[in-house]
Order: structure tokens, then C-alpha cells, then sequence
């Protein structure tokens, strides 16, 4: 059917659906100039497209406001290049987190995010990021981030950045696509900086009553590499701490003594880096926040970055929140404005406006019609 | 009305400079050579001078160019005669510190070493160093991305800063933050060389100390050998703080200059810093140090306490200036190699100086690749300016073949806008000039910056309504 491209096409299905739009056509490219000649034929005949990887948050955030072509990356997904003695790999967008994590397991080096999900793909985690534990120590996807190939809804193949650790050579779209939801373009490859695994890996955790707890243990010199609550919606509150390196051991004994009790394990606690249910929220507060009857909130004490479950009225929680708070309905049924404030959406309007004037990239799935 | 009216009615007299002796104080940034005398220089001292300023140089489509401290090596404040020059210097203010987010909120002119400074007797620290750091601003470190000799460890600028509030080339005031949901923009911004608008106040990450903080200074015969360990070192699994190495001839100038008593036969020397908890930092230097003999380290010496620390760093951290001693005049050169390919761009370098008769002292950050080649030449000398520039453009040839990059921290500027072609082809280029339109579609924020061929923005496309043909 898709004559003149030769990329394989199938037609969509309710199982391809994203946030309810169903697609007219899935389309697997094999390459970045396969990946360019489908949205060059998109644009021709004004074909909407939303980009999909594993296909574990294609329903997070607005659904797109038309949709005609599915581009799945679920064929794009090999190791292009992974040299050891740089710490650095360049892969293609589609290849599952777990896969990259064994092949870089082999060579004892790691890509220092935190993914829940076996099946997500390195150019979902871009699109949609949602910093895990370790985001205190390593940063977020876009901190590990060092090179792109993206496509354009016209077709147009851009790279930036490159593949050393260490680059300032134009601007940083890499960074820009880190966020934008299948919204810019298609996120064709990446290329990371990496990092050695650690020779040891110890949990603490410690039930208790407040959440102020951790304020102790990030004042210490123990450099935990994450530092998580998980705040139920009944029953206790439980603070954990990873401490990662030769003398992990000793370390996360140190932190139980300066919090005055807990449990050393060499294993995550099961509520680690999961989502705790839904309707999900991302809450950024860098004060304990005020936390309504009924939700749960898990994340991190270190860095501010929690996920919510079981707030639906958001507007309500909002109220609640300092002012500088930020609350984003992910996933879910929400009443109200599941945003909230967004400061700079004027100007990623105007980004918006300039990638993709046509509005063929996912569109409306960010606040303000993005 | 002029554009100098109107400026006078922002601001007093004392902060509008349009004599034209004191102009010329800020024709040049560190990159000496490319100079301009701006049209006239504003001092403004809050944000919404900053605005006001910007939004009468869109009333009368004049450019402006932003300046910090003035340390940028690319050129990047070099001003333009036909434009306003916003200087930062009277922004000076941290707007407030709060130990419990580990977070300090300051205004763009702000140095970065002051930041440290306030914060270091509770324990805390500012992680990018840039050599510079005494002098130059957090602004223009924004605007830079600048990194530091402890950046392998902690990452750059972008890593540490968590919001910007911004003045865009319209002269409005807009909050960016990491906090935002959707497009990164800030990690848009970071790095853009003042292009996309003026950072008015920036929100940094403060960092717990360290407990336990180690250097290393070990001698090789030559630069091969310090090479080899770096490799090794980043194999064993161990991320120093900081990895740097000098040769020989970068060696002779700092003794010249600060007489920092490095091996005096020494080939290259390697500083080595490890920090973290005391447990850890122990057991790795160990490792280390063995690293260091196994590859052919011929004396070790670790600082026993800050003094003998700070005496180790003086030399690495004067060796730009110290190179004055040793060469009437030098380029500083600024590229980046795969840590991989360290051992054949030196040795490229190498064949450089012999085929030209020009000599380079070997300064860098061998830990990420960021090589600081000084391309030493005797201005005086008929010709040797031209063959030290040809060298220069060598060197970055060779850290592109090698797929690196042109730059690691010192920024594009006018310098090196025209090698941008060499790295990105027209489309990717093309792609960034979206990003420029978007923040900056009259393109008056520093123009001629960064991208080698002005390109001018258009309107944004009007919607084009196309048939859903039958292409599938
Ligand atoms: C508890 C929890 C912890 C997490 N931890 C982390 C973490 O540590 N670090 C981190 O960064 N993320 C983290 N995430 C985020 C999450 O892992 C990602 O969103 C990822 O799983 C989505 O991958 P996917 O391949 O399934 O994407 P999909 O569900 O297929 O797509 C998600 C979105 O991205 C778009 N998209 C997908 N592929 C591309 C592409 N190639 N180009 C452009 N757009 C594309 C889609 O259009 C869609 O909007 C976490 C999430 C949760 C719930
Ligand atoms: C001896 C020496 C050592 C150095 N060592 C290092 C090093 O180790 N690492 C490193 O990375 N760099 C280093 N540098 C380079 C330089 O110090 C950095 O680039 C620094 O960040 C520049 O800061 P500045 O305040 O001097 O900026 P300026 O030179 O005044 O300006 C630099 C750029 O920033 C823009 N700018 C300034 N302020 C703002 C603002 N508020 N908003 C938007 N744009 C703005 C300017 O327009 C210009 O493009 C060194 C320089 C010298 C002279």
C-alpha cells in the first residue's frame, strides 16, 4: 500500500489507539531515512502522525487532536555503537531500556535511569521522561544525554550535539526534545554518556511518622544516590535510601544510624521506581508537600520529584501547594486543569509553531494545544 | 526620538556609557583579537532595565549583545557597533540560599566563585569551575555552558542550573524552569552563547561537600604514558572528580609563572582528584596510584592536606596565563576528542608542530577528551601568526575526524562560527535556526554568533490544508 515508500505499513486497529484516537495506518521504519520518507509522504498529503515506542505512556498526557499514522519504532532497535573505553553508546530510538541494559552489562557500565518497564524504549523515555530514583545523583534522561538524530514533520533529518561527553557546539536539540511528547518530530537516535556499575548496590529503609526524616540524611556526607519516599494512602510512610559504590554496605549502615534505625537490604524495596496507581499525577514540590486524604505519592525527598495517585481533582491539591509547586495530570481521568501553570508555554508555542507549523506532530497533546 | 534618548530616560546618567574612551573598555572579551567599539553600553540593575532596554532595541530593530565578566574565549561578547551592549556587572546580588532545597537563587552578573563562597562554610559548594571562576559570571557561564576541571564527575552548567527567569529578544519577562512540563527550553537555552535572550536571574543546585576529597599528581616520561593511564583509569569503573594532564612545555611555563614544583623531569604529569566518602576515596586512590605505576608513572605525590592540594592546582589553574612566560603570543584552542582517540590527536598535534614549526603546550581536561592545545607564536615574527592560526584550524580538523567536537566550553562566538559547517550539515543547522526563531525572530539578540551565515527567520508558515491523497 505504501507504494512509492517501501516502508511497511499495516493498517491501525483499536489496539493501536492512542488516548482513544485510533490510527488509519501503522507504519515501521527500519531506518532514520525510512523514518524520513513517511513523514515526507505524511506531510504531502497532510497526514497526522504520533510517534510510539513501547507503547507503555502513549496514553499519557492530552490525546492527539487527529491522528492518522502511528509511527512505530518497534523495528528500530539496535545497539549502533558502544565504546567501552568512552563510557558512550549510540542506539537506535526503538531499542527497549532492558535490552540496552544487557548489552551494556556485559561491558559492566550501565545507563544511569531508573525505568520501570522492560519494554520502554529509549525514545519514549526521551519523549516522556519522568525522573526515577536515581535522578539525584545521575540527573534526568536529558543530564545522560549527548547526541540526537531527530526527523521533522517535513522530513527534514537534524543532528546535534555528538558523541563525546563533553560538547557545546550548537544548540542542545536534544535537550528540546526531551519532554515534547512526539510533538516536534521523531526521535530517531541517541547517543549516551554511560557509567560504570557500581561494585555494590545497598537499600535502607525506615517506616516513619513525617517526611522530614531525610533532611538529616541529606545533610550527611553519606552521598546517597537516591533518597525516595513512599507515602500510602493508608497505613505508614516508608523513607529509602540507595547507596551505591565499593563501600555501599558500610555507608548505608552509617545512614541508619544518623536516621536511628531502618533495615539494610541488598535489594530495592517493591515499591522502588514503580508508579503507584491512578489516576497518576507528576507533583514537583521542594517542601514536603501537603498530601489530600486518600492519595498516594511516591519519589524523591532529594530532589522534589513525586508521582501521585488517586487525585482526580486537581485544582483542589493545587490550592494546597506553594505557589512555585507544579502538578501535571499524567494518566487518567482528571476533573479540571490537569496542567496547571506552565510559565514558558508561550514560548513553546512558538517552538511548536516553528517545528511543526503544520500541526502534524502529535498535536494538542501538551498544554495549551501544543 | 533615538535609541539614546530613550535609554537615557531607563537610565541615570552614570549607567548609560556613550563617551567613547570608555566604550572602548568593552571592545574585546578574552578572545583579544576580534575587536568593536559598541554603539553604547547600558548598566542595568534589575530585570526589568534589562527588559526595558531590550524591547527599545526591537522598537528601533537594533541589536544587542549581553556581557558578563568578559573572560568568553570564542568572542561571544564581542559587541556590535551598531548595537547596545547590556552589561551585568551591576547585578550582583544572591537573592536568596536555601539549604534544605540545596539551592541558591542569583542574579546573572553574580560571580561564580561567589556562590561557593556563601555557601562554603555550612558545607556546601557550586560544582562547575571554570578556570576562570574568580572573574567570570554565572550569566555568562549560562550563556557558555561552561564547564571546569571537576565537570567529569559533576557534569557542566546545564547540569546545575535548575530555572532561568529570561528577558526574550522581545523584551519580555518569562520564568523557565526544569519544573516545567513539556520542551526542556531550558537545556535550549544553557548554552546558546546569549542568542535566544538574557538570563536576569538564575536558580543553581548547591552541592553537599564532600567528605573525603584526594590529589594525585603523578609524572610520566611523556604524554603517551599519562594517556594511557586516563584509559585505564576510566576502565577499572572510577569517575575522578577530575582527571587533567599538562606536557612538558605547559609544565615549564607554570613553573615559570607560580613555581608550582612539579617533577622537574617530567614529560607530562597527570593530577588525579578523588572525592566522596572517606571509605571510597581511599580504596579507589590506591587503585589509582597503582594504575599510575603500571603504566609508567615514575613518582606519585598526594596532597596531604589543602595547602599541598591548592599547590598542585595552581599550576593546571595558571597554566593559560603561565604560557605568556614561555611565548610572546598564543591561541588558546578548545576541541574535544573520544577519550579513546586521545593518544592519536596528541600525536597528531605532534606532526602539527614538526610540519610547521610551531610549538603547542598541551594543557587539558584528559578525563572527558576536552583538549586546551596553546598554539604558542611570536607575533613579531613575519608569518608565524598565520601558521600558528593554520595550526589551530588543524587541530580542530583533527577532533572532528576523530568525531569530537570544536568546542567543549569556550563556546562558538564569532571564532569558531565558521568551522560550524564542518560538524553539522545545512539541515541540522537549519533545525537550530528553528529554535532561533522561535525565541528570536527579529534576530537582534547577539547576532553573528555561533551560526556562520546569518539566515533570516520569515514569517511562521501559514497552515497548509493538503488533501489526505491516496498515499498509503
Ligand atoms: C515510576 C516511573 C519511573 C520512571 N523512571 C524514569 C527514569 O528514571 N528516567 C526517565 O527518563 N524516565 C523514566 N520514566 C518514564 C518512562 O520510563 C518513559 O516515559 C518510557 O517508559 C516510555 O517509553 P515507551 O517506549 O513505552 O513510550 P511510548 O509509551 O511508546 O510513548 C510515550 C510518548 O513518547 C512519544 N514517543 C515515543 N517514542 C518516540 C520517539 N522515538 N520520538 C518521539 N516521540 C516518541 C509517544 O508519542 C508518546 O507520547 C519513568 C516512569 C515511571 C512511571
Ligand atoms: C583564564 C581563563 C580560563 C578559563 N577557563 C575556563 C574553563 O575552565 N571552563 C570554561 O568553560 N570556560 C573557561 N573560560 C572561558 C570563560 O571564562 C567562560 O566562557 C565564562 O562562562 C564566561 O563568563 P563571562 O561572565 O566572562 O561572560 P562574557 O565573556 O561576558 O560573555 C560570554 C557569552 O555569554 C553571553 N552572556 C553573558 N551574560 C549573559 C546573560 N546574563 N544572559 C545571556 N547571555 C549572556 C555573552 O553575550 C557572550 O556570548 C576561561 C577564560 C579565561 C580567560
Amino acid at each position: 500500500m505504501l507504494g512509492h515508500t517501501r516502508v511497511t505499513i499495516r493498517d491501525g486497529g483499536p489496539a493501536d489507539a492512542v488516548g482513544g484516537v485510533v490510527p488509519r495506518w501503522v507504519a515501521l521504519p527500519e531506518s532514520v531515512e525510512e523514518i524520513s520518507v513517511v513523514l515526507g509522504a505524511c506531510a504531502d498529503a497532510d497526514l497526522a502522525v504520533t510517534p510510539a515506542g513501547g507503547r507503555t505512556k502513549l496514553c499519557w498526557a492530552n490525546p492527539p487532536e487527529r491522528l492518522d499514522v502511528l509511527l512505530d519504532l518497534s523495528a528500530m532497535r539496535e545497539v549502533l555503537e558502544h565504546v567501552a573505553g568512552d563510557l558512550v553508546v549510540r542506539v537506535q530510538a526503538g531499542i527497549p531500556v532492558a535490552r540496552l541494559a544487557e548489552t551494556l552489562a556485559g561491558a559492566g557500565q550501565e545507563l544511569a535511569l531508573d525505568v520501570p518497564f522492560p519494554e520502554a524504549t529509549i525514545g519514549g523515555t526521551l519523549a516522556a521522561p519522568s525522573p526515577g530514583p536515581r535522578a539525584f545523583r545521575y540527573g534526568n534522561a536529558r543530564d545522560l544525554l549527548i547526541g540526537v538524530t531527530v526527523v521533522l514533520s517535513d522530513g527534514t533529518i537534524a543532528r546535534a550535539g555528538g558523541k563525546v561527553v563533553k560538547n557545546v557546539a550548537g544548540y542542545d536539540l536534544g535537550k528540546l526534545f526531551t519532554g515534547s511528547y512526539g510533538t516536534l518530530g521523531v526521535i530517531a537516535e541517541a547517543t549516551f554518556r554511560l557509567h560504570p556499575l557500581p561494585a555494590d548496590r545497598r537499600w535502607l529503609t525506615f517506616e516513619c511518622e513525617g517526611w522530614e526524616d531525610a533532611g538529616e540524611l541529606l545533610r550527611s556526607q553519606l552521598e546517597p544516590s537516591a533518597v525516595e519516599i513512599d507515602h500510602p494512602a493508608e497505613g505508614l510512610t516508608t523513607l529509602a535510601a540507595l547507596f551505591e559504590g565499593p563501600a555501599a554496605r558500610d555507608r548505608a549502615e552509617a545512614a541508619r544510624e544518623v536516621l536511628g534505625g531502618g533495615e539494610v537490604r541488598a535489594e530495592a524495596p517493591s515499591w522502588w521506581g514503580r508508579p503507584p496507581g491512578l489516576p497518576l499525577a507528576s507533583l514537583r514540590c521542594h517542601v514536603p508537600p501537603h498530601v489530600p486524604e486518600g492519595v498516594s505519592v511516591r519519589g524523591s525527598l532529594a530532589t522534589g520529584v513525586y508521582l501521585a495517585a488517586g487525585a482526580a481533582d486537581l485544582d483542589a491539591w493545587r490550592s494546597r501547594l506553594p505557589a512555585d509547586a507544579r502538578l501535571v495530570g499524567l494518566a487518567g481521568e482528571f476533573t479540571g486543569d490537569r496542567w496547571g501553570p506552565i510559565p514558558s508555554l508561550p514560548l513553546m508555542r512558538r517552538v511548536k509553531e516553528r517545528f511543526d507549523p503544520e500541526r502534524r506532530m502529535s498535536p494538542g497533546r501538551l498544554a495549551g494545544g501544543v | 526620538m533615538t535609541v539614546f534618548d530613550r535609554l537615557e530616560a531607563i537610565f541615570p546618567p552614570d549607567r548609560v556609557i556613550t563617551d567613547p574612551v570608555r566604550l572602548r573598555t568593552y571592545e574585546c572579551d578574552g578572545l583579544t583579537y576580534h575587536r568593536a567599539t559598541p554603539m553604547v553600553v547600558v548598566l542595568p540593575e534589575t530585570a526589568e532595565e534589562v527588559a526595558a532596554t531590550v524591547r527599545v532595541c526591537a522598537e528601533f530593530g537594533v541589536p544587542f549583545v549581553a556581557r558578563g565578566s568578559g573572560t568568553g574565549l570564542s568572542g561571544g561578547a564581542l559587541p556590535r557597533s551598531d548595537g547596545v551592549l547590556i552589561v551585568t556587572s551591576r547585578m550582583r546580588r544572591i537573592l536568596s540560599v536555601d539549604l534544605d532545597r540545596r539551592q541558591a537563587v542569583v542574579e546573572p552578573g553574580v560571580t561564580n566563585l561567589a556562590i561557593t563562597e556563601a555557601v562554603r562554610d555550612r558545607g556546601y559548594y557550586y560544582a562547575p569551575d571554570p578556570s576562570s571562576q574568580q572573574i567570570c559570571s554565572i550569566g555568562g557561564n549560562v550563556a557558555e555552558n561552561s564547564g571546569g576541571a571537576h565537570c567529569l564527575k559533576y557534569g557542566f552548567t546545564v547540569n546545575h542550573v535548575q530555572a532561568l527567569e529570561i528577558v526574550t529578544p522581545d523584551g519580555d519577562v518569562i520564568e523557565i524552569s526544569e519544573d516545567d512540563f513539556g520542551y526542556d527550553l531550558l537545556g535550549a537555552f544553557v548554552g546558546s552563547e546569549g542568542t535566544l535572550g538574557i538570563a536576569t536571574k538564575i536558580t543553581v543546585r548547591l552541592m553537599r561537600a564532600p567528605e573525603a576529597v584526594t590529589t594525585l599528581l603523578a609524572a610520566f616520561e611523556g604524554i603517551e604514558a599519562g594517556g594511557q593511564a586516563v584509559t585505564s583509569i576510566i576502565a577499572a569503573g572510577i569517575v575522578p572528580a577530575a582527571i587533567e594532564m599538562m606536557d612538558a612545555l605547559a609544565i615549564e611555563a607554570a613553573e615559570a609563572a607560580v613555581a608550582c614544583g612539579y617533577p622537574a623531569d617530567a614529560g607530562a604529569v597527570l593530577i588525579v582528584e578523588l572525592d566522596g566518602p572517606a571509605s571510597e576515596v581511599e580504596a579507589q586512590l590506591a587503585e589509582v596510584i597503582a594504575i599510575c605505576v603500571a603504566t609508567g608513572s615514575f613518582e606519585q605525590r598526594v596532597a596531604a592536606s589543602a595547602d599541598e592540594r591548592a599547590k598542585i592546582w595552581k599550576g593546571r589553574k595558571s597554566a593559560f596565563a603561565a604560557v605568556g612566560r614561555i611565548s610572546p603570543a598564543y591561541i588558546v584552542q578548545d576541541g574535544v576528542v573520544p577519550r579513546t582517540c586521545l593518544g592519536e590527536v596528541l600525536a597528531g598535534i605532534d606532526a602539527l608542530q614538526e610540519e610547521f614549526g610551531i610549538r603547542v603546550a598541551n594543557v587539558f581536561h584528559a578525563g572527558d577528551g576536552n583538549l586546551h592545545p596553546l598554539v604558542l607564536f611570536d607575533d613579531a615574527a613575519p608569518g608565524e601568526g598565520e601558521r600558528a592560526e593554520v595550526v589551530s584550524g588543524r587541530i580542530l580538523d583533527l577532533c572532528i575526524t576523530h568525531g569530537g567536537s570544536i568546542t567543549g566550553e569556550h563556546g562558538v562566538g564569532v571564532d569558531k562560527a565558521r568551522y560550524m559547517p564542518r560538524m553539522f550539515t545545512d539541515a541540522d543547522l537549519d533545525t537550530m535556526q528553528r529554535v532561533r526563531c522561535a525565541f528570536d525572530p527579529g534576530g537582534r539578540s547577539n547576532p553573528g554568533k555561533v551560526f556562520p551565515t546569518p539566515r533570516l527567520c520569515g514569517e511562521v508558515p501559514r497552515v497548509r490544508k493538503g488533501s489526505p491523497g491516496e498515499i498509503f
